[in-house]
């Protein structure tokens, strides 16, 4: 356990925190005029931690501890990094054209997406409470800037506020609730909060434990902890809004995993009932919520917290199945949120400004069919219908809730799914069935086309070819979870 | 006799507060951002109580980190809140409902 094979352990981290450095420094010195060379370099250097991580994760399961077990690189913490990485890059390759478009792209986007991903990969490989924290806040206070990025646009900028004020709210009720963890088991590392639970925990530890999990409600935006998600998806700019709820949402349910398992294992009794409400009310709620909405970008927000209940739904039943289903369905969520917010920044009009009313798209079967097309087989896979991709996810986490004998959950699961079915068709039906609106008009970029062809190509019937790989995947990274259990 | 109970209530009133002062506040954005910073601060007298009396450093240490994160946490806030005005010219809490739900 000595410091050299501590910092081959945290390698990724390490290259991610030169990166953004050395891409600071890059800004500073050469400007604006940089930031499209600043973002290859971002992407260069993702692609490459990706890699590095993944050869770390086929190597063994369980990884190597790094600086006293602050931190443990196994297979899950891989898996939530190398889904999280490619969210990030998604986000990287369409943001400057988004930005130049309004002339405000600053090569200070992918660097505080850089550094977004550092603080999610030291979160999700974190085994003790105070390098979580710090990997959290180094996620969050990038994403309070990313949030507010166009300066001089009082939509991002209330969103700015908004988020910082509800994401500070959330880091001070974590905080408590680690504090109070703290005392009342002696320790801040996941195995001494496990052991301090073993004989029943007092109640200042069970306090301590529904703090956190409301704190990290807040970040993974579960009902009743979401009001601020919808504000702040509308009034984000679109390439930050695609990230949000991608990445920091993986990693935070990878870590709202991780510290349920490790650290309150013991404590199943009193997680789940939290797990299974906050499950059930983010399902309903997105789903109704949902309706009527005018907003794209606020419907998708509404269709992320919908999501988020159905993977709850396979952590509540605290099983490897559950937490292994629940990955299953975190990389499909990915595909397909990322392909959602991808065709709708390719909605432009005639100026190229982009469009998010809801009424625009109809009849944009007839203007521009390929989108059209793209956006449907999202909307059919969100919705989990099959044959599309969606299904599977939905499927497995079902199967996993039903094997756990939380069959009155799944009941109402697939029940609420169906409420959320009618505003997914709903889009569909205005696409294909209503009058052309004629408002989309603007051409959009190459890079966005193939970013969007890829997402649906996954979420296509031919993303059954990767269940294999995935749910093996999968099954590796809850092992290694449940390993110390 | 001062016992550890003692902190941790004092420490959880002011966090109440903290609390408190985000939601009841109807002034401005400034009173919510020291607000937080009471929270996180009651979160240190926890810590550094608990620390002390369970005679075990890791507290007094992760208080360090909270210290330093409450630090760039003000100092984003304030860089956001300054770019709000700069649009709308008031920092009013009222001011912050452009979007709705």
């Amino acid at each position: 356990m000595d410091l050299q094979s501590s910092l081959q352990v945290v390698l990724p981290e390490i290259i991610l925190a030169v990166a953004g450095v050395a891409m600071l420094m890059i800004a500073a010195f050469v400007g604006d005029k940089a930031s499209r060379l600043v973002s290859i370099v971002g992407v260069s250097v993702l692609t490459a931690v990706a890699i590095i991580t993944a050869f770390q994760m086929t190597g063994d399961t369980l990884g190597r501890e790094a600086f006293g077990g602050q931190i443990r690189a196994d297979a899950f913490a891989g898996f939530a990094k190398i889904l999280a990485i490619v969210a990030a890059i998604v986000t990287l390759v369409v943001s400057p054209a988004f930005f130049e478009r309004v002339a405000k792209m600053r090569a200070e986007f992918p660097i505080l997406i850089v550094f977004a991903v550092l603080g999610m990969s030291i979160m999700v490989s974190a085994r003790d409470l105070i390098s979580f924290y710090v990997g959290l806040e180094l996620n969050s206070l990038a994403a309070y800037v990313m949030a507010s990025f166009l300066r001089d646009d009082d939509r991002s900028t209330e969103a700015g506020v908004k988020y910082f004020v509800l994401g500070g709210l959330a880091s001070g009720i974590l905080l408590f609730g680690m504090s109070l963890l703290y005392g009342f088991s002696g320790g801040t590392s996941y195995e001494a909060v496990r052991l301090a639970g073993m004989d029943g925990g007092s109640i200042g530890y069970v306090f301590g434990l529904t703090f956190v999990l409301v704190g990290l409600a807040f970040k993974i935006s579960a009902v009743p902890f979401h009001m601020w998600t919808p504000d702040v998806y509308e009034g984000a700019p679109t390439p930050t809004t695609g990230f949000f709820a991608t990445a920091p949402k993986v990693a935070a349910v990878a870590v709202l995993a991780r510290i349920t398992v490790e650290a309150f294992g013991s404590q199943l009794t009193a997680w789940q009932p939290i797990v299974i409400t906050a499950a059930l009310l983010s399902i309903l709620w997105g789903a109704l919520g949902a309706i009527g909405q005018t907003n794209i970008k606020r419907l998708l927000a509404y269709s992320s917290i919908n999501n988020i209940g159905f993977l709850l739904i396979g952590l509540a039943t605290g099983t490897l199945a559950g937490v292994s289903a629940m990955l299953v369905y975190l990389a499909i969520y990915v595909a397909m949120v990322a392909g959602s917010f991808v065709a709708v920044m390719m909605l432009k009009d005639a100026d190229g400004m982009p469009v998010e009313d809801i009424d625009a798209i109809k009849g944009l079967s007839k203007t521009r069919p390929m989108i059209a097309l793209a956006l449907m087989m999202l909307m059919f896979s969100l919705a989990g219908i099959p044959p599309l991709f969606g299904f599977w996810g939905k499927f497995v986490v079902f199967q996993a809730a039903v094997q756990a004998d939380l069959i009155i959950l799944a009941a109402i699961g697939i029940a609420a799914s169906v409420i959320g079915a009618y505003y997914y068709i709903k889009i569909v039906k205005l696409m294909y069935f209503d009058e052309p609106a004629d408002v989309i008009t603007g051409k959009s970029e190459t890079s966005y086309g193939v970013v969007l062809a890829i997402c649906a190509l996954v979420i296509s019937p031919l993303g059954y070819l990767l269940t294999i790989p995935l749910g093996d995947w999968a099954d590796r990274a809850a092992a290694a979870l449940t390993a110390f259990v | 006799m001062i016992g550890v109970e003692h902190y941790v209530v004092v420490a959880t009133i002011l966090f109440v507060l903290g609390v408190l002062g985000i939601f009841i506040n109807r002034k401005n954005v400034i009173v919510i951002l020291m607000s937080i910073e009471l929270m996180l601060l009651a979160v240190n007298i926890n810590l550094v109580a608990f620390s002390a009396f369970l005679g075990d450093l890791t507290g007094q240490v992760f208080a360090m980190f909270v210290l330093t994160v409450a630090a760039a946490e003000a100092a984003i806030g304030l860089a956001i809140l300054v770019v709000f005005f700069r649009r709308r010219r008031t920092i009013a809490v009222d001011s912050v409902s452009q979007l709705q739900g």
